[in-house]
């Protein structure tokens, strides 16, 4: 992209026609290509000291979830003492970069996380499914923002984003961001309901295009999830913008990753697609639960030579 | 995060596969009628391109092995395996396929040891596509009937396979699985710097019990193949490599009642279109040129880019490149690895250098190459014109020639414009223009969307200089069939 006339990038969003000629102008994914390249990404053999880094760079980059009907401030608390020390016997495992909750269980999080370097998400905008008035979403936002929350999740509307009313998704990002303030905007795609790679790489650009700071892939409430082909095709789309803007956006995979291997293979198409700048929480992330608890038992292996039972490390 | 000390840079440490596995031995023999024995003529080391250094001994052939190894596949084909039911060939087939699966790594380290490729590629390439050779025409030879050439097609002979040093087992899978499935036996010479795996295939067959000189493997140089090609009682000749031995191969056997298929030299075009999907395009440049360090007949090595992306394309390619990582072919993240001969790479320095004196702009991304062995950057030269020698001749190196066309009908002319004609690329998310230019490509073998991509059940072969005859598929089985 670096070597295309850039084009005004506020004009794009001028009315469904000219942001529909954007996303549509951008070069097509071809998908047996793409599934072929993240294949290809994933037989890097990640050892030794390489592999301790990328254990450790994987669990700072983590937003320990939980959003579930059943949360309760309790839960969230021993989440949060998680997140801070994710292992007691052991101060050299870093913390995690953030606790994702939902808005009303923010206050708990940002009391229990005092102190600590782990920033408080919450997912908003009428979450998972993003079907409620504008307004409504809004004061969702509002609400987990007066909260405390640092960061905000928001969903896009996947409905309009599939009937082309890209504007309207557009539209309600910009405000929403803007309804976040000092807040950090992830905008999560639903790649799984948006169906190819083609929709996921134009809903990556029209996401940056409206502000959001990271792009997020999923929910975690729809299957597939985060998957090696639209990882690749969202860290392309930040790629991309970074050569056509020279800002840096972020992106965030979460949904079904559980196995240390899986993070460590993500990390390698970090480095390769992306780039190394990309190596950092501040633009990458990993939504997960128990993913958490796979790092801590592969750290441990790799420090001690064998391996620790599950009850080895905390369930929460 | 940026309270940490550690670096943000991720190296990969070596993650090495064990030389070990490829269970060298300090010397090979040939195969003759069911046995190993060593060759009369002389004891050759076979060196690792990577580093240099010797290998094994190989006892190689010497012309009183050629007629032994020829009288015995004679022997066998009008004893046991011409008459013998096509289920029953079939058998063994399958068998050859089966062991070549159970020693894949065996045969992938040893392989990377001996040519120089890394082991991503013998390891997931070379090995399970012989494999899947061989099933794949083991499934053939109890329905030859049913292929087109006739209710009851039969088998040519004794036919004299000669393969090349790129893909030393590959090659021998590609040659070995459709002769015999038609019921020939065979006398096959590798490569004489890459002999090691088709010695072990030798070994599988041993072990699969075939008939004893169904299958006669000789190392040895170009003085054996010309035995092999000239001995009166070889019915076919089946030869890939470069096109001037091919056309000597063709002079020796003109007026002579011995049937040939040659698979010879290319210069690829991989064309990408203004619509191409431009991040998978820039894999298949990759693929297509980079794989097996160029050192490929199909190799995509000319790019011809549509003028409109050709900055856009240049710049994404030239950032994918700086992600490859040269070096240890043995190491597990290696991308590119040796070149697989001294003589090799002199060719492939004598070329480039052509390029940079003719006024092409030469590239290679920042990469430390080892000190022993044979190395050369991945290279790209832009500002290539038609009349480069860099444009037209087959470097078998990893070298892109770039060119640029302004419309279909400007990048198809200068596609067909050479005298090879073996694979070509075509990138658009344009289906109506994939097959038209499908169509016009004077080439065997046109790719759409991919490069380098090579199932058993799809013919290969080339147009022109590239040779003629087909290997692979039904189109496979024609060669070896007297119908």
């Amino acid at each position: 992209m670096s070597t295309l006339a850039r084009p005004d990038l506020r004009d794009v969003s001028r009315d469904d026609t000219s942001l529909r000629r954007f996303l549509h102008g951008l070069p097509g994914v071809d998908q047996v290509g793409a599934e072929g390249r993240a294949a290809g990404l994933a037989t890097r053999s990640i050892k030794t000291t390489s592999k301790a880094w990328a254990i450790d760079t994987a669990i700072a980059m983590i937003d320990l979830t939980t959003l579930e009907g059943a949360d309760t401030p309790g839960k969230v608390r021993s989440l949060c003492a998680k997140a801070a020390r994710p292992d007691s016997s052991d101060a050299s495992v870093p913390s995690v970069a953030a606790v994702c909750v939902y808005p009303d269980l923010v206050a708990t999080a940002v009391l229990a996380l005092r102190g600590t370097s782990v920033g408080v998400a919450s997912v908003a905008t009428a979450f998972p499914s993003g079907r409620a008035s504008l307004d409504t979403k809004l004061h969702d936002v509002r609400d987990a923002v007066a909260a405390g929350a640092t960061e905000i999740d928001m969903v896009i509307d996947r409905g309009a984003f599939l009937a082309g009313h890209y504007v309207q998704v557009f539209d309600e990002i910009v405000a929403t961001k803007a309804a976040c303030g000092a807040a950090h905007l992830k905008v999560i795609l639903e790649t799984g309901e948006l169906a190819t790679l083609d929709n996921a790489r134009r809903a990556s650009w029209l996401a940056l295009l409206a502000g959001g700071d990271f792009i997020k892939t999923s929910t975690g409430k729809v299957s597939p999830a985060a998957t090696p082909p639209v990882a690749l095709v969202m860290l392309e789309a930040v790629r991309d913008y970074h050569a056509m803007t020279g800002e840096r956006r972020g992106v965030k995979l979460a949904g079904g990753i559980r196995a240390s291997k899986e993070a460590v293979r993500y990390l390698v198409m970090v480095n390769e697609v992306a780039g190394q700048a990309w190596l950092d929480p501040a633009l990458f992330r990993f939504g997960a639960s128990s993913l958490l608890n796979d790092l801590l038992l592969q750290r441990h292996k790799l420090a001690s030579g064998s391996y620790d039972g599950p009850d080895y490390v905390t369930v929460d | 995060m940026s309270a940490r000390a550690k670096s943000p840079v991720f190296e990969y440490a070596p993650a090495p596969e064990s030389r070990e596995i490829a269970r060298l031995k300090p010397s090979y023999q040939i195969f003759i009628d069911g046995r190993f024995r060593d060759g009369s003529g002389d004891a050759v080391k076979t060196i690792n391109p990577a580093d240099e250094q010797p290998l094994a001994e190989v006892a190689e052939a010497g012309p009183a092995d050629v007629a032994d190894a020829v009288a015995a596949a004679r022997r066998a084909y009008e004893g046991p395996w011409s008459a013998m039911p096509g289920k029953e060939r079939g058998k063994y087939l399958f068998r050859i396929a089966r062991a070549i699966q159970e020693r894949g790594r065996e045969l992938a380290v040893l392989e990377s040891l001996d040519n120089g490729k890394p082991i991503r590629e013998s390891r997931d390439v070379d090995v399970p596509v012989a494999a899947a050779h061989f099933f794949y025409y083991a499934g053939w030879a109890d329905k030859l009937g049913y292929g087109g050439f006739g209710p009851d097609p039969r088998p040519v002979g004794v036919a004299g396979q000669i393969i090349p040093w790129n893909f030393p087992l590959l090659m021998a899978a590609w040659k070995i699985a459709p002769a015999l499935a038609c019921g020939n036996t065979v006398v096959l010479k590798p490569a004489e710097t890459t002999p090691l795996t088709a010695l072990v295939l030798a070994e599988i067959i041993a072990e699969a019990e075939l008939p004893a000189g169904v299958v006669n493997v000789l190392a040895g140089g170009p003085a054996i193949g010309a035995a092999i090609v000239e001995h009166d009682d070889v019915d076919k000749i089946a030869f890939t490599g470069s096109t001037e031995v091919g056309k000597i191969i063709q002079r020796t056997l003109a007026g002579t009642s011995k049937r040939l298929s040659l698979e010879l030299g290319g210069k690829a075009a991989n064309i990408v279109f203004d619509d191409a999907p431009l991040d998978q395009a820039v894999e298949g440049i990759v693929n297509g040129i980079f794989f097996n360090q160029g050192q490929v007949c199909c190799a995509g090595s000319r790019l011809l880019v549509q003028e409109s992306v050709a900055d856009e394309l240049i710049d994404s390619l030239q950032r994918r490149l700086a992600t490859l990582r040269v070096g240890d072919p043995l190491d597990k993240n290696t991308d590119v690895g040796a070149i697989n001969s001294a003589a090799q790479l002199a060719r492939i320095r004598e070329l480039t250098e052509s390029g940079v004196a003719e006024g092409a702009t030469r590239w290679s991304p920042p990469c430390e190459l080892p000190e022993r062995g044979f190395w050369f950057a991945p290279t790209v030269f832009t500002g290539v014109s038609p009349a480069h020698r860099i444009a037209r001749e087959e470097i078998f190196g990893p070298v892109l020639s770039v060119l640029t066309f302004r419309t279909p009908a400007e990048a198809l002319e200068k596609a067909n414009n050479t005298p090879y004609g073996l694979s070509a690329g075509v990138w658009t998310e344009k289906g109506s223009r994939i097959l038209s230019m499908a169509a016009q490509l004077r080439a065997g073998v046109v790719w759409a969307n991919t490069f380098n991509r090579f199932d058993p059940s799809a013919p290969f072969g080339g147009y022109k200089e590239s040779g003629f005859g087909r290997e692979g598929g039904r189109h496979g089985l024609e060669a070896y069939l007297a119908h």
